[in-house]
């Protein structure tokens, strides 16, 4: 393969250098995938290759942030067609961000299914399929061509659905249909959108269309393309009220494989939902941007509602990424640098939290073989580790400072209020005590309060694979909280880049 | 032409949408695929439908000019059918599972992941 990079002057080695560190997150997961289906029955070279193929990616995406830091946003004409008519794969501070989450959650889901699949679902191509998704997803964040994304979100789909169902269990599947069918629609919009998109601009490439979707003068036209897009990538991004899928399905895979798509399936959606009304569609900000803030309301709203009427952990977890959802989105609603720079910082905060939650819903599903509330309990008296590990995201998810949480909320409310949008940032923070509400549920019913049963049931240990994930994404989230400083002057600039500044 | 083309991709999204609306499963898979077809004849006829017009520049001339068939749109189908071809298999060996699992081919059966235990 062949390949140029437009816009630096730098030696060809280097140059040759750049471009592979933008091709390598596709690549690595991509070839991790090859050698693990190549090797197929040999449970212990690709329980390996899913740890050795995750570290890859985060070193990759390590790089490629490091690249794009020092020498300015990154692009490769794959093939070595000149853009706008090849395929541009393009990375700015924003993507190489959601690269390096990407390879942080791949590695620790590798590192906790080590311990946590079962021998069945690892033998019929569990870590063959994970590299996939992670491909999937890497492509997404790194692709400059709106045709390449829809690409990618349906390498990242069909991988998710053998991901949800995998295994064949009866919630499986029929959380699996449900699913599948909204994300198919919501493919098959997408589709039609850019089918629409080329139509009328004649082109694909984002840079291009942003260019020309700025000159053009039907501004009926450009509006209601533009809501196309919100309502496919809504639904992909689970906003309300597009968000009936998540809450159907996500509880019902191994709790791996949820974290996983916690962590970076819906934020692939808020991704897409960012590069787009970032770029493409700002001629009309008053309606879109304004429909946004709305549904971003209400997205916070229902979504924390619906958390506080579940007894179910992983449901409420569930629901709490709907309201998760909703933060970031005001961030894109608003669309000043600071409220932007207040969304990246959230999705970066929420990644590492929200599958640390997962991870630990796991733990306590392998200590007591329930995620029922009412049949939880006196975890605390046993298991006083594992319940700090679960207080850390939990409460950092809240907001609650010095966490992580905190400062991402902080950034947001205040942007809100620069740009005196006052009723949004009344939700917002209403809807973070009630987040610290429902994650106090969850403490008081299977922490706290003592052990349903007379005689408590005999302590178990928790594998080290299990330990070493969510330890580290704890630790984690306490340095994203001390660091905030710097990640908050990260994402400003990562957000001023997304807007051309 | 085009608008008969029109008139094919509404009748497509409408017939799509009503059969997802129905209980059986079965349905649900010919919706699906009636809905991917609705979307790849769309980004077909939005390339302009033109006919005996070959994108080939003359050999007299530097660029095109006038109407011509526009290869991106169909190059963009062909990869939606093949990715529709491979995710429709996947949805049809789901639903047979499901109904094997389940035992009902009525989605309003399969309501135990939305409902609080």
């Amino acid at each position: 393969m062949t390949w140029t990079i437009c816009g630096t002057r730098t030696s060809i080695r280097s140059a040759a250098a750049m471009g592979l560190w933008l091709i390598l997150p596709i690549l690595i997961p991509f070839l991790s995938a090859v050698a693990t289906l190549l090797a197929w029955g040999q449970r212990p070279f690709q329980r390996a290759m899913g740890v050795l193929g995750t570290v890859g990616l985060l070193g990759a995406g390590v790089m490629l942030l490091d690249s794009v830091w020092r020498d300015g946003i990154q692009t490769l004409q794959v093939g070595n067609w000149p853009a706008p008519f090849g395929i541009t794969l393009y990375a700015d501070l924003f993507s190489a961000a959601m690269v390096i989450l990407a390879g942080l959650i791949g590695l620790a889901v590798a590192v906790y299914s080590l311990g946590s699949m079962d021998a069945d679902r690892e033998r019929f191509g569990y870590y063959a399929i994970f590299h996939i998704l992670l491909m999937g997803v890497c492509g997404a964040f790194l692709t400059g061509d709106i045709f390449n994304l829809y690409v990618w979100f349906e390498v990242m789909l069909i991988a998710s659905f053998v991901l949800m169902v995998l295994g064949g269990e009866r919630a499986q599947l029929e959380g699996g249909i449900k699913y599948v069918t909204l994300n198919l629609m919501a493919s098959a919009l997408f589709l039609a959108a850019v089918g629409i998109l080329y139509g009328v601009t004649g082109t694909l490439n984002m840079a291009d269309l942003a260019h020309r979707l700025g000159r053009m003068s039907a501004p009926g036209l450009t509006t209601a393309l533009a809501l196309m897009f919100l309502v496919a990538f809504g639904i992909k991004a689970a906003v309300f009220p597009l968000f009936f899928w998540l809450p159907a399905s996500y509880h019902t895979p191994p709790v791996a494989v949820s974290a996983l798509f916690s962590g970076l399936l819906t934020k692939v959606g808020v991704y897409a939902l960012i590069r787009v009304f970032t770029r493409l569609f700002v001629q009309d900000v008053g309606y879109t941007h304004t429909l946004i803030l709305v549904i971003a309301g209400l997205t916070m709203i229902t979504g924390v509602l619906g958390a506080v009427a579940q007894t179910e952990v992983r449901r409420i977890l569930s629901f709490h990424i709907i309201s998760q959802i909703g933060y970031m989105v005001m961030g894109l609603g608003m669309l000043t640098p600071l409220a932007l720079g207040g969304a990246i910082f959230y999705i970066i905060h929420h990644i590492i939290v929200k599958t640390n939650l997962f991870l630990i819903s796991g733990m306590v599903l392998h200590l007591r073989g329930t995620h029922q509330l009412k049949n939880l309990g006196g975890l605390y008296r046993a298991y006083p580790g594992v319940s700090f590990l679960f207080l850390i995201p939990a409460l950092s998810l809240a907001g609650l400072p010095p966490l992580s949480g905190f400062f991402a909320k902080l950034a947001l409310v205040r942007a809100g209020l620069e740009t005196g949008q006052f009723a949004i940032v009344a939700v917002a923070l209403g809807v973070s005590l009630l987040t610290l509400f429902s994650m106090m549920k969850i403490w008081n019913e299977a922490f706290w309060k003592p052990s349903g049963e007379d005689d408590p049931p005999p302590t178990r240990s928790v594998p080290t694979a299990l330990w070493l994930p969510t330890a580290g994404l704890a630790l984690l989230t306490i340095l994203v909280g001390l660091a905030a400083g710097p990640l908050l002057v990260f994402s400003m600039r990562a957000a001023e880049q997304l807007l051309g500044m | 032409m085009e608008i008969l083309l029109a008139f094919v991709i509404g009748g497509l999204y409408a017939a799509g949408l009503y059969m997802l609306m129905r209980r059986s499963i079965v349905k649900l898979i010919i919706g699906l695929a009636l809905l991917s077809q609705a979307a790849n004849l769309l980004v077909f006829t939005l390339g302009r439908v033109v006919r005996g017009r070959p994108p080939l520049i003359p050999a007299d001339a530097d660029i095109l000019i006038g109407p011509f068939a526009d290869p991106v749109p169909q190059a963009l189908i062909l990869t939606a059918i093949v990715i529709g071809f491979g995710v429709h298999a996947f949805t049809i060996v789901l639903v047979k599972r499901a109904y094997q699992t389940v035992g009902t081919d009525d989605l309003d059966d399969m309501r135990n992941t939305d409902l609080n235990p």
